[in-house]
């Protein structure tokens, strides 16, 4: 219930953003936080942290980019392209890893993703170091016309709730229940009978192809695939985005992405530019160290001391 | 011999770098009773346990069960044909309710377990059996509460509710009793009892006064191998045990001394 009202309230302040904010800035903050979801969804709700998700966010921009310019795709089909890439790579990365635990499942989707971005550092179609240029937003359908930030802005926003909409529920599915259990006491649920590596890979699975539609919105967006999406740095962007919104948080996730995403255009544009990475360093330390619920659940626990039952 | 065995080992050896846990143990639990595996710290109790439930796989040996060859199978598939096993700590999920625990077990028979696009609404059908098996160990009231806020003793009771959700063929209950004050020791046997019917248990267990009261077998292990096997009567009249729980025996103890307080105090508490 509190979370519907919540969520209704979000669509509201979402419908009437880009005529108060610039459209592309809201659709920027909408595509990491998709991305922050769908991370997320492995960290706050199986227990799994994964430091190669660039590498989906990354394959699902070049995927998209590439049936864009060259094969000449409507977007919507673009964007199921570039998904449905990242989750296949998702299926197979996920295969490997959820074999290891704690820090060693870390190294390996780490590895992983290094792995895929020096391919895509050489592969020809991704234009290496310059990125991939001048993807045209096209029509939907074959006939609305993107190319208006506005008309691309509801787009984008439709795309990002059907993505929360989904981690939601997965959150709050049969499935999502034996997800939390797992994050609860994993050698029991083995001896309850449930293969809890089955679980694991499928929650990678959708955690990946989330990621993958978040790169291929962005691409649409700034009609750029580039190779920082696939760098280990954008994995680290989006652990620091999900602990500053407030891990295992349904919300968290959102006002994480649009915090950094604030601070980094902010700073970028000032004086304070070079300082960027230390900066940010500087916020992840603190969030750390004194507000380890992140924003969302410090407020929670000050709503539940204050108001709750 | 025409006794039904649920679950026989054959020479079941676990060697952790050549050190010898488990040594060429022959369990044979017999259908419909309660067997107790008892002896010192450090005997293999719980080594045992778990390569019976696959959480470690054995150096050399068979384990049977059914009839079955299970050495090769893993826990979640052993699980599945119905042998469930509680751990030492209590094995619950704490921040889930005390109905959402038994509902993770009731579950997996649904065969919805993977249906992330359904809403979590459709476990609710489940409710009316899960609150059936919390009645069965006195929890019905608790249904709605954060399990972690649950007494130690009702988190055993609420495990045990768990297991059963499964109606497990054969139980394996690792120290169902341990860490508890006496109160919780007596409501846990008397359930442990009571959901014996119908199926097998076989448990570790520390407290004889337990095992006296529970078990109809008991296998005394002893540095990884079987020192003896029978019904309390033997076991507990067979000096060797006595020896083994105490580390020397009866005679070489000087009367009055710490030893032989601890040894008396041992006795009065196995002729319990």
């Amino acid at each position: 219930m509190q979370i519907n009202k919540t969520a209704v309230a979000l669509i509201g302040l979402g419908l009437v953003a880009p005529f108060i904010l610039y459209p592309v800035f809201l659709m920027k903050v909408l595509c990491f936080a998709l991305f922050a979801c769908a991370f997320n969804l492995l960290l706050g709700f199986v227990g799994l942290l994964s430091f190669g998700h660039a590498a989906f966010l990354g394959t699902g921009g070049y995927i998209t980019g590439y049936m864009m310019l060259h094969v000449g795709l409507t977007p919507e089909l673009g964007i199921l392209c570039g998904t449905v890439a990242a989750g296949v790579l998702g299926a197979i990365y996920g295969k490997l890893a959820v074999k290891r635990e704690g820090i060693y499942f870390a190294m390996v989707t780490l590895a992983l993703a290094q792995l895929i971005f020096f391919m895509y550092l050489q592969a020809p179609f991704t234009g290496g170091e310059d990125g991939m240029q001048g993807v045209p937003r096209g029509e939907l359908f074959g006939f609305i016309d993107l190319s208006d930030n506005m008309t691309m802005y509801y787009f984008v926003f439709a795309i990002f709730l059907f993505g929360f909409w989904l981690v939601n529920r997965t959150v709050h599915s049969p499935f999502g229940q034996i997800l939390k259990a797992i994050r609860e006491n994993e050698p029991r649920a083995v001896s309850l009978g449930y293969n809890v590596n089955d679980y694991k890979w499928v929650a990678f699975v959708i955690s990946a192809a989330l990621a993958g539609l978040a790169g291929s919105t962005k691409t649409l967006v700034f009609q750029l695939a580039s190779l920082t999406d696939a760098h280990w740095h954008m994995s680290g962007e989006v652990v620091l985005m999900t602990l500053l919104g407030g891990m295992g948080t349904i919300f968290g996730p959102i006002v994480g992405a649009a915090s950094v995403v604030t601070i980094q255009n902010y700073l970028s544009g000032g004086e304070l530019g070079n300082y960027i990475h230390i900066i940010m360093g500087l916020i992840f330390v603190v969030c750390v160290l004194a507000f380890r619920n992140g924003i969302v659940g410090e407020i929670q626990k000050v709503i539940k001391r204050n108001f709750g039952n | 011999m025409s006794v039904d065995y649920v679950l026989q080992t054959t020479d079941l050896v676990k060697e952790f770098k050549g050190f010898t846990a488990v040594d060429n143990v022959n369990l044979n639990v017999e259908r419909g009773t309660i067997h107790a595996l008892i002896g010192p710290n450090g005997a293999g109790k719980t080594t045992v346990f778990n390569l019976l439930t696959k959480f470690l796989i054995p150096t050399r040996g068979q384990i049977l069960y059914n009839g079955e060859d299970i050495t090769q199978m893993h826990s979640a598939e052993i699980a599945r044909k119905g042998v469930i096993r509680s751990f030492q700590i209590s094995a619950v999920f704490p921040h889930l309710t005390v109905l959402e625990n038994v509902r993770i077990a009731l579950q997996r028979k649904e065969g919805n377990s993977f249906h992330f696009w359904k809403s979590d609404r459709v476990l609710n059908k489940l409710n009316a059996r899960a609150i059936e098996l919390l009645e069965s160990v006195g929890l019905q009231d608790f249904a709605n509460t954060t399990t972690v806020d649950l007494s130690y003793g009702r988190k055993r009771a609420l495990e045990i509710a768990t297991t059963l959700a499964l109606d497990p063929e054969l139980m394996l209950l690792d120290e169902p009793t341990q860490g508890m004050g006496h109160e919780d020791v007596d409501v846990v046997s008397d359930l442990i009892k009571r959901v014996s019917a119908d199926r097998t248990i076989l448990m570790v267990e520390h407290n004889l006064h337990v095992v006296s009261k529970l078990a109809d077998n008991i296998t005394v292990l002893q540095r990884g191998a079987i020192l003896t096997e029978g019904d309390y009567e033997t076991v507990s009249a067979d000096p060797r045990v006595r020896e083994a729980y105490l580390g020397v025996s009866e005679d070489e103890v000087v009367p009055g001394t710490e030893a032989d307080k601890a040894q008396q105090a041992a006795k009065e508490e196995v002729t319990v």
